[in-house]
């Protein structure tokens, strides 16, 4: 048998029955999808909109970074298992080889009436469906003595960039025996694991470079995902290097002072050598702006993905309050496979298929220990709810904790050219 | 049987007589044989899953197992009339991509050389010589699977069910998350059974496969057949 490898290699090729009869036409005649955000669910949704509608469906892509940092595998640099060029990824393949008009600005407001997206660049880019995937801004003042303006101090590291190479910076140069310190976030948030994977890796560097330096983790929740693996693991591998003070021990009244690099826990100040403030989130601003959120999240539909305020705009990703998915990179490539077949049936000739979803998150605790997590799930009018799930084990072999880890870097490389071409 | 087939089972037999048949060798290579029992069936009643039945495997050509659709690297080898031997067959096993690039067989190989003779023993013992008794099931395929084969997929589905697949799965595939694309039907449908059945163990694999019905199974088949 042959397959036509471009379809998995992804370049244009129909795999839609037919295309002709557009629903909706615009004045240049093709339905037009404006895509804001070129993340994990953004750049997804743009590629598959494109590719699939083979050229019947205009797709614009706004994002202002030329090259987008991955959050995923970034704790991996941090633990020196990556460098930081490998985490970087271009637009160029989904401009040139997708027809896909990628604009390189801030959209700053949703005229919903209209229909139009505003540029901070000055233009205005008309709509027939919108796609937000925005990913998540922080809440500043949920951490006292933390703002943005304190970011260079005390970073977050949780967009990625060049407040992860800071991070990095900064744990290189700790004092032998010096305190890296975490004020780890509130549910909801990116990333579930992503917390105490970085710790992790963290924990690996320092062990390497700085073995009496300690890591203090402040925590405001109960429990974290996948924590009997982290604690088990961080046992193994770096006895005594960390500590976790929970809710019950105040790990969630903190406060920091990024001038005189102090956490105080539960009014207990601490000098800190890095203070890794990972602050509470909400959805993308852009969200707020367009009128669609609901306290901090934009509430969706299970079954495409589109507001609850307005069906012709659809949120994927960080952003989305969709139910049971895991905030992640994972979960918004996910979502936006099902809002992009939704789309292409609202305005072309193609087929309508039930949404179905899938998440799985892998950590590395160390070298070739990994473990993972992972679900599917599926669409109710309730919102997204989980159908069956899997987590990693104990008591597995180093063989296949070590399969798990290199499983994620071909995870890594497949979810990056199925974003980007 | 034609002479060449008399040739090659004459081959088999020399085989046979090598001491590597000893008897301790055939009960530690059935327990080494337990990793791949999740895609080969092998003694009575076998037939093909993910992998070939192995019936008959000593001494017959390389990727001629009648009802079995190889990649094309078996299948040219087989051809050019390279036969499964002791020594083709230790080079298989210590590394399946080493000897044929373009195999399907996920299988990162055996390294101890011990295991593979004492393997090699169990797999002419178990499974006889080329045309011997144990291979009468050799063409057959498995009930489930030929279910399967039969429901006419629904390509446009199964392209978009393939989407999900894409998160882990590229064309050219990784150390350890293999490409599907270009497998034939019949082996792509055994390997998503032996995953919902749990003859597979994986954990991501497993709770995908689960929830996928026979339609759509079926349509997954037809998208990666279909496309050309
Ligand atoms: C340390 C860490 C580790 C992680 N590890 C994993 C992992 O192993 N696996 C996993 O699946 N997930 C992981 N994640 C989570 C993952 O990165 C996010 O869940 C995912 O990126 C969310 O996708 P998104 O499309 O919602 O947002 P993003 O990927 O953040 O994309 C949003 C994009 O929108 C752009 N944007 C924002 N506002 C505007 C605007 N107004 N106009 C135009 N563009 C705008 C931004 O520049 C950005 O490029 C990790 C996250 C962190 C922080
Ligand atoms: C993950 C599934 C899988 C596992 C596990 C597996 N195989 Fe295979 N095997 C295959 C497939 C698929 C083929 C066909 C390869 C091709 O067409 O390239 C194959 C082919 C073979 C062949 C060639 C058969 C022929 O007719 O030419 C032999 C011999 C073989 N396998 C032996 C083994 C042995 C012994 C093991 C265990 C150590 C094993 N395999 C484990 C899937 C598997
Ligand atoms: C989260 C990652 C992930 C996703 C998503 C995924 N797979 Fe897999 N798949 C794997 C891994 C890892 C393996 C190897 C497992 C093993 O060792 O048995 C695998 C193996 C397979 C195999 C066996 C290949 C062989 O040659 O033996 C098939 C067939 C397969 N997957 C089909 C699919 C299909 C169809 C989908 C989409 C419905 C899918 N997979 C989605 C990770 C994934």
């Amino acid at each position: 048998m042959t397959i036509n490898r471009r379809i998995f290699l992804g370049s244009t090729v129909a795999i839609t029955t037919s295309l002709c009869a557009p629903a909706v036409l615009t004045a240049q005649g093709r339905p037009q999808v404006v895509v804001v955000g070129g993340g994990a669910g953004g750049a997804t949704a743009a590629r598959y909109i494109a590719n699939d509608s083979q050229g019947a469906v205009d797709v614009t892509l706004i994002e202002p970074t030329r090259a987008y940092y991955t959050c995923f595998f970034s704790n991996l640099y941090l633990g020196g298992f990556r460098d930081y060029e490998s985490l970087g990824h271009s637009y160029g393949t989904l401009a040139a080889d997708y027809g896909i008009n990628v604009v390189h600005d801030w959209a700053i407001a949703v005229d919903r009436d209209t229909k139009t997206v505003r540029l901070a660049g000055g233009g205005s880019v008309p709509y027939d469906r919108l796609v937000l995937s925005p990913g998540i801004d922080f809440i500043e003042d949920s951490v006292p003595g933390w703002s943005l303006a304190a970011q260079n101090a005390m970073p977050h590291a949780y967009k990625a960039g060049s407040q992860t190479q800071l991070l990095r910076a900064q744990i290189a140069a700790m004092p032998e025996g010096g305190t890296f310190a975490m004020v780890a976030p509130p549910n909801p948030y990116r990333c579930p694991p992503g917390p105490y994977e970085r710790v992790s890796m963290v924990a690996h560097m320092l062990r390497e470079t700085n073995p009496t330096a300690r890591i203090l983790i402040a925590d405001p929740k109960e429990s974290f995902s996948k924590q009997a693996l982290f604690e088990d693991g961080w046992e193994r591998h770096y006895p005594g290097m960390i500590q976790r003070i929970g809710p019950d021990f105040g790990g969630g009244s903190v406060e920091v002072d990024a001038q005189a690099m102090t956490l105080s826990i539960d009014g207990q100040v601490e000098n800190v050598d890095v203070c890794n403030v990972i602050p509470a989130q909400r959805a993308g601003s852009i969200a707020f702006a367009a009128g669609i959120t609901d306290g901090d999240w934009v509430p969706v539909s299970a079954y495409d993905m589109s507001s609850r305020a307005d069906p012709e705009i659809y949120v994927l990703g960080d952003s989305a309050a969709q139910g049971a998915m895991p905030k992640s990179g994972f979960s918004a490539n996910s979502q936006a496979k099902v809002a992009a077949n939704a789309i292409l049936a609202a305005l072309t000739d193609a087929r309508a298929f039930p949404a179905r979803f899938s998440n799985t998150c892998w950590s590395l605790i160390d070298t070739d220990d990994g473990i993972k997590v992972g679900a599917t799930y599926a669409a109710s009018d309730e919102g997204i709810v989980s159908v069956d799930s899997f987590v990693s084990q104990l008591d597995e072999t180093a063989e296949l904790r070590a399969q798990t880890y290199r499983e994620s870097i071909d995870w890594y490389t497949a979810i990056t050219s199925d974003m980007f071409g | 049987m034609s002479a060449r087939q008399i040739l090659t089972g004459a081959l088999a037999l020399t085989a046979l007589a090598t001491p590597i048949t000893a008897l301790a060798d055939v009960v530690r290579g059935e327990a080494l044989f337990r990793p791949c029992r999740a895609c080969h069936m092998i003694g009575e009643g076998a037939v093909h899953r993910v992998g070939p039945d192995l019936n008959g495997l000593v001494g017959r050509r390389i990727g001629s197992a009648a009802g079995y659709e190889y990649s094309d690297d078996l299948t040219e080898a087989g051809a050019e009339g390279e036969i499964w031997t002791d020594e083709t067959l230790d080079r298989f096993l210590a590394g399946p991509r080493a000897y044929f690039p373009g195999t399907n067989m996920v299988f990162r190989g055996i390294t101890a050389s011990e295991d593979r003779a004492a393997l090699i023993a169990y797999l002419s013992a178990e499974g006889g010589a080329p045309d011997g008794a144990a291979q009468t099931g050799g063409t057959d395929i498995d009930p489930e699977i030929a279910t399967i084969l039969e429901i006419e997929g629904d390509i446009a589905y199964g392209a978009y069910l393939s989407s999900e697949c894409t998160a882990c799965h590229r064309a050219a595939g990784g150390t350890d998350i293999p490409s599907i694309a270009g497998l034939a039907p019949s082996v792509f449908i055994a390997g998503l059974l032996s995953y919902r059945n749990g003859t597979r163990q994986h954990l991501v694999m497993n709770a995908l496969a689960q929830r996928l019905g026979d339609e759509e199974i079926a349509a997954l088949a037809a998208y990666f057949a279909s496309a050309e």
